[in-house]
């Protein structure tokens, strides 16, 4: 909670939108998303302390070990120089056994609860991170292209698990391994630890030179990669364009290019990345060659005390020398994936920062019994009525019958600033009308139900709801009342019955039935291989548009709400399809305030009122007939005489 | 399947042959290394001569310096080899698939086709990198420490031979167990991220129907079935850590117990005791290393898999019996009792299909969704085949056109068209590499596209986003038409190619193709009556059949279908 800084990420999530790809390998603030990271451990307490206990012990073990090594050879030179019996050999073996089996489990125990820690968290993050986004504003998926959530989704969440269940452990182990075997190493013999230090730490900045060059490059390969992948995707989803053009070898050729330059990046990244083991093995068989050289000058000098103690102590400390190498290799070469995984991990934090839809409403939606009088009691109870439960500054409760009466006041409004889609829009749709909209592309249209619907708030003018301003009504409750169709069918991955059921997630088989029937979807349902019970895929390989658009409508037909907005919902029907449905869309329309958006003018022809919109105004209002004897635009456009875009 | 990706080494064999040679020559000193140790224990300290020592310690100086030569020469080749491997590999495929036609796209589907050219060659390539490093590296350094410490002692050595059996045994177990599991997690991560996406792309219906908690407790589930498939996986890796320990720690316990009674009894020297420790680690590493390849060559096989059925697939459609010497003279159609399926097998979407159409004709094609009309057109540029009967354009069969001659003549407009990312310019001059200025301004006024782009600031030079975003449906469908018309093709097809344009301009680019194409056919699917109905003839399709052919007169004085559609779109008109 300390790190919730909503500003500050917001304006980074924000920048790295308007430049996509630049700085997206980069991390940040380290420091910052690392404890951010650790601070999820907190829920793990259990698994998180005595992982880190059994990491411990394992370095004791491997340690203590190769200690053990130097007292045995020991020693066995003594037993040879009579100076010692079996018997303490024996007990050092016992004491082996024994530090070796306290590491193998401990091994065992680290890992087995490191699977829990890692598993637990990413479960934690993931589940909070599709949660915030079923939260978040419309606006933030409209600024994003579906394939940077995604990402984020998948591959850093991926990231995000390597990092937490080998990275981190890694570096940390290789950091206490390095202290504890140094402190041996001092104990050992501190002169000989004094000439390790000096080399190992030329070993150590030749290392991290190398894993910065290193991480430089690999940015490059990164972002040449992904132009490659994006030129791939283009392409790949074009490709029936390219064969009907003989496009193809201008196509290779451009592949040609983009792929040479990634050969070049990823050649010299890896030129970096694959040094590093070999260089810090090498540099170690160096370190190894020269305290042999020393080692056997001091222990023929007699430093290193007798001929037994003085060549178990070298051994050992060839030893250590050996194992010292490997973790500050591997810490090194693992700079890369620490890197992507943290920005991995800012981008995570970023969206799970993002603020969700706010929401200040306080009108609710209520089951309402509505006496002959119309007087309104609430009841707790499916009873076929709604209303509007009002709670007043005063403490006093009032309730509204739920009719479906729209009023938009003056409402002007922008996406970005000064970039205003609607200007001063005033319209009216008393309950049960069917109001149509009718413009071009851009015109406003799609926006006027986004502002209907709060995906957008109104900044200037009202909107009213049965007289109610609908940024006093709860979003859920507001939505709850209205239904829409859109031009995309998205239907889910499930059966047909589901995917209606949809619509209100208590109806039963039967009311499922009937909307399927009233949308006209019944037929070719029931023609399915499995009828009601077809599973759809989500990319709807298995119906055609209209059938899933059909779909849909009956989707909306169990919803049964009072205010329906149909947007181009029978564009990818064909007319004579259409025209099929038409009766079922008839009575799905009758006693309810409609919105249609439509391109066919035949769609809205028999609107109560049709707004003829364009450049966020209304230009024309009023119903067909009245329209045509304007002679206005409606006229040209149903004459086709002027342009839709 | 290995030899099949091997072939892409191509020219980066040089590279890797040297980084597995250099590989070798690491190991070899690497192992050497220890050797000498033992000697200068033996003939240098034990007796005390300084100049043995030195000698030895200078020899194992040069020693780890040129293995440090050969480690950066072998990591630099195999950085070489890798990344060329990979671009081959990638160019390879994805010229493939640019060959592909449209039966193997479906085949494969466009997803799951980036997929394979993007995260599977990832893997191949990490695989590779593994196998011309590692896999020599391992076994090799295996190999030579054992027959090392056979030299040193072979009674000794014998305790590898007791106990890395059981270390492969338990290798082997963990892998033949292990995989499946890892399956299994893999589909519930796509299931998983299956939810993702939907709930990405269907954002405004679970908003609009207030299902987020519906939503997020489906997700729920599916994210607790991963973590449950992930620990059960991982759980049996754990094993793989403890198991090794158990082996390197035994192997040590019996070096040191064992040795340390051969040096008592002087079976032995102390600096061989001594290597023959150092020979442990070194072999246990490798069998260490040799498993985590096993491990990450298993998950690459999956991805090494899906890209040879890639490379295996022949293009359905070749110029196998083509003469490159026939081109399209005019712009004659005629179908023959055609039969069409996407499957290839029974399941017919076009069956019996017999007309024709003469040079410079516009014929219109009606008819309801699912009527099969675009698979019709799809056959005449030969963009599949037919199962039964024969399509010929200009006279000729079109199997005897090259492809090439053959789509030159023939212009489509796909009901689903898509521009690339470029400057509008770049996109026309798809029709036409080398169309003048004149030439572009001439097709895109046909097209009705003229005044738009040039309302634009930057005019012909408009950048278009990945499939032509800034520009709206019917701008791209113009664009998309005068692409096709820079061709100058003998046959125009425009699959429902005016679908957003509004009727007005439709009935202005319908008078400019028919100014401009008067001797091109033209063949037009539509939605709308009004599309088709100035046109020589209309074929109505019904559920795969040819329903009626006749003008519109004809055909709405006779076919109700035909009638049916109409009145759809004229009601209230009167």
């Amino acid at each position: 909670m300390a790190f919730k800084k909503t500003d500050a990420k917001n304006s980074g999530v924000m920048q790295k939108f308007e430049q996509p790809g630049q700085d997206k390998h980069k991390v940040q603030n380290p420091v910052r998303t690392i404890l951010r990271i650790l601070s999820y451990l907190k829920k793990f307490k259990f698994s998180a302390i005595f992982s880190l206990v059994g990491l411990f012990l394992v370095i004791a073990a491997n340690v203590g070990g190769t200690y053990s090594i130097k007292v045995m050879m020991e020693i066995t030179l003594n037993i040879r120089a009579g100076l010692a019996s079996y018997t303490d050999l024996a007990n050092a073996a016992g004491m082996l056994i024994g530090i070796y089996l306290v590491g193998i489990s401990a091994s065992f125990m680290q890992q087995r609860l490191l699977i829990n820690l890692s598993s637990g968290i990413m479960r934690e993050v993931r589940d909070a991170m599709f949660e915030k986004m079923e939260r978040l504003p419309i606006r933030y998926f409209s600024e994003r292209t579906h394939g940077e959530i995604m990402s984020c989704f998948t591959n850093d969440t991926d990231a995000l698990r390597e990092l937490i269940s080998q990275a981190l452990p890694n570096v940390i182990s290789s950091f206490v391994s390095v202290i504890a075997m140094f402190s041996m190493m001092l104990v050992l013999s501190w002169q000989l630890a004094l000439f390790v230090v000096v080399i190992l730490s030329a070993m150590v900045v030749t290392v991290f030179r190398l894993g910065k060059r290193s991480g430089k490059y690999f940015m490059l390969q990164q972002a040449s990669l992904s132009k490659v992948n994006g030129y791939i995707e283009e392409y790949i989803e074009g490709q029936k364009v390219t064969k009907v053009f003989c496009h193809e070898q201008k196509v290779k050729d451009g592949f040609t290019g983009l792929n040479d330059e990634l050969c070049r990046n990823a050649t010299t990244a890896a030129s970096y990345a694959n040094a590093v083991m070999p260089i810090m093995g090498n540099l170690s068989y160096l370190l190894y060659a020269l305290i042999a050289i020393v080692g056997a000058y001091f222990v023929i000098g007699g430093r290193l005390g007798t001929y037994a103690a003085g060549v178990a102590t070298l051994i050992s400390f060839l030893q250590y020398s050996r194992q010292l190498a490997q973790p500050i290799g591997q810490a090194a070469q693992q700079i890369n994936s620490v890197l992507v995984a943290l920005a991995g991990a800012e981008r995570i934090f970023a969206l799970l920062d993002t603020p969700a839809e706010t929401d200040q409403g306080y009108v609710t939606l209520v089951n309402a019994y509505i006496s002959e009088d119309g007087t309104i009691t609430e009841s707790d109870k499916p009873t076929g009525h709604w209303a509007w439960k009002h709670p007043h500054n005063d403490g006093t409760l009032t309730y509204k019958e739920l009719k479906g009466d729209i009023q938009f006041e003056n409402v002007t409004f922008a996406y970005e600033e000064n970039k205003t889609v609607l200007h001063n829009i005033s319209l009216y749709a008393k309950p049960g009308q069917k109001i149509a909209l009718v413009g071009s592309t851009g015109a406003g249209k799609t926006t006027i139900t986004n502002l209907l619907t709060r995906f957008y708030d109104v900044p200037e003018g009202k909107i009213r709801y049965d007289g109610i301003n609908i940024n006093k009504i709860r979003k859920d409750d507001l939505r709850r009342s209205l239904a829409m169709v859109l031009q995309d069918t998205h239907l889910f991955t499930d059966t047909v019955r589901e995917n209606i059921r949809y619509g209100r997630l208590d109806a039963t088989d039967e009311e499922v039935y009937a909307a399927a029937k009233l949308a006209g979807a019944d037929f070719f349902i029931s023609h399915l291989p499995e009828g009601y019970d077809t599973v759809l895929t989500a990319d709807g390989k298995n119906l055609s548009q209209g059938q899933r658009q059909l779909i849909s409508i009956a989707r909306v037909a169990i919803a049964d709400p009072p205010v329906l907005i149909l947007d181009e919902a029978t564009s990818s029907i064909d007319t004579r399809t259409e025209r099929q449905i038409e009766q079922g869309m008839d009575s799905l329309m009758l006693g309810r305030t409609v919105f249609v958006i439509a391109h066919r003018l035949s769609t809205v022809r028999n609107a109560d009122a049709i707004l003829v919109i364009e450049d966020g105004k209304i230009i024309e209002r009023g119903n067909h007939d009245a329209l045509l004897q304007q002679k206005g635009k409606y006229y040209q456009l149903y004459m086709g005489m002027a342009e839709l875009h | 399947m290995i030899k099949k990706l091997a072939s892409s080494v191509g020219e980066y064999k040089k590279p890797s042959i040297l980084a597995a040679l250099f590989v070798a020559l690491e190991v070899a000193m690497e192992v050497a290394i220890p050797y000498l140790m033992s000697v200068i224990v033996d003939k240098g300290i034990r007796t005390g001569d300084r100049g043995t020592v030195v000698l030895y310690g200078c020899v194992m100086v040069a020693l780890a310096a040129a293995s440090l030569v050969a480690g950066v020469l072998s990591a630099r080749y195999a950085a070489v080899a890798s990344a060329g491997f990979a671009k081959n590999l990638r160019a390879r495929v994805f010229g493939k698939v640019q060959d592909f036609s449209f039966y193997n796209v479906d085949k494969f589907s466009t997803g799951s086709l980036i997929t394979r050219l993007t995260t599977d060659i990832n893997f191949v390539q990490m695989a590779f990198m593994l196998i011309i490093r590692v896999a020599v590296r391992a076994p090799m350094m295996f190999f030579v420490a054992v027959v090392m410490a056979f030299i040193l002692n072979s009674t000794l050595a014998l305790v590898f031979v007791g106990i890395i059996p059981v270390l492969v045994v338990a290798l082997v177990i963990l892998i033949r167990f292990g995989f499946p599991l890892f399956d299994k997690m893999f589909k519930m991560f796509d299931a998983m991220n299956n939810k993702v996406q939907e709930n990405l792309t269907a954002i405004r219906v679970v908003k609009s129907f207030v299902r987020e908690s519906h939503e997020t407790e489906a997700f729920r589930k599916a994210s607790e079935a991963v973590q449950k498939a992930q620990k059960r996986a991982e759980k049996l890796l754990v094993f793989g850590m403890p198991a090794f320990l158990f082996c390197m720690y035994g192997c040590m316990l019996c070096v040191l117990w064992f040795g340390g009674h051969f040096v008592i009894n002087g079976k032995m020297s102390d600096g061989e005791l001594s290597s023959f420790v150092v020979y442990v680690m070194q072999i246990l590493m490798s069998l260490l290393m040799t498993a985590m390849i096993l491990v990450n060559l298993v998950i690459s096989k999956a991805s090494a898999k899906r890209i040879t059925e890639v490379l295996e697939e022949s293009p359905d459609i070749a110029d196998d019996d083509a003469d490159p010497s026939l081109i399209v003279k005019e712009g004659s159609v005629r179908f023959s009792g055609v039969s069409f399926s996407y499957s290839k097998g029974d399941n017919y979407v076009l069956e019996d299909i017999d007309f024709s159409i003469a040079p410079g004709e516009t014929v219109g094609i009606i008819g309801g969704t699912g009527s099969a009309k675009t698979s019709l057109v799809q056959l005449i540029p030969r963009l599949y085949d037919v199962q039964k009967g024969e399509v010929q354009v200009g006279g000729i069969p079109v199997k005897k056109y090259t492809l090439k001659n053959l789509r030159d003549s023939v212009a489509m407009v796909l009901q689903k068209n898509v521009l690339f990312s470029g400057s509008i310019r770049e996109n026309l001059k798809w029709g036409k590499e080398d169309a003048t200025e004149e030439e572009l301004r001439a097709a895109a006024k046909t097209a009705q596209a003229d005044d738009f782009i040039m309302s634009f600031p930057d005019g012909y030079d408009t950048e278009l986003g990945q499939g032509g975003v800034n520009v709206s449906g019917g701008q791209k469908q113009r664009l998309c038409i005068a692409r096709a018309l820079l061709k100058h093709p003998k046959i125009m097809i425009l699959d429902d190619s005016t679908s957003a344009v509004d009727t007005a301009t439709e009935q202005k680019l319908r008078e400019g193709l028919r100014r401009e194409l008067s001797d091109t056919t033209v063949i037009i699917i539509a939605q709308r009556i009004s599309s088709v109905m100035g046109a020589d003839k209309i074929i109505v399709l019904d559920k795969g059949r040819i329903n009626a052919i006749g003008t519109h007169a004809e055909l709405l004085a006779g076919n109700e279908i035909y009638r049916e559609v109409y009145e759809s779109q004229r009601k209230g008109v009167n």
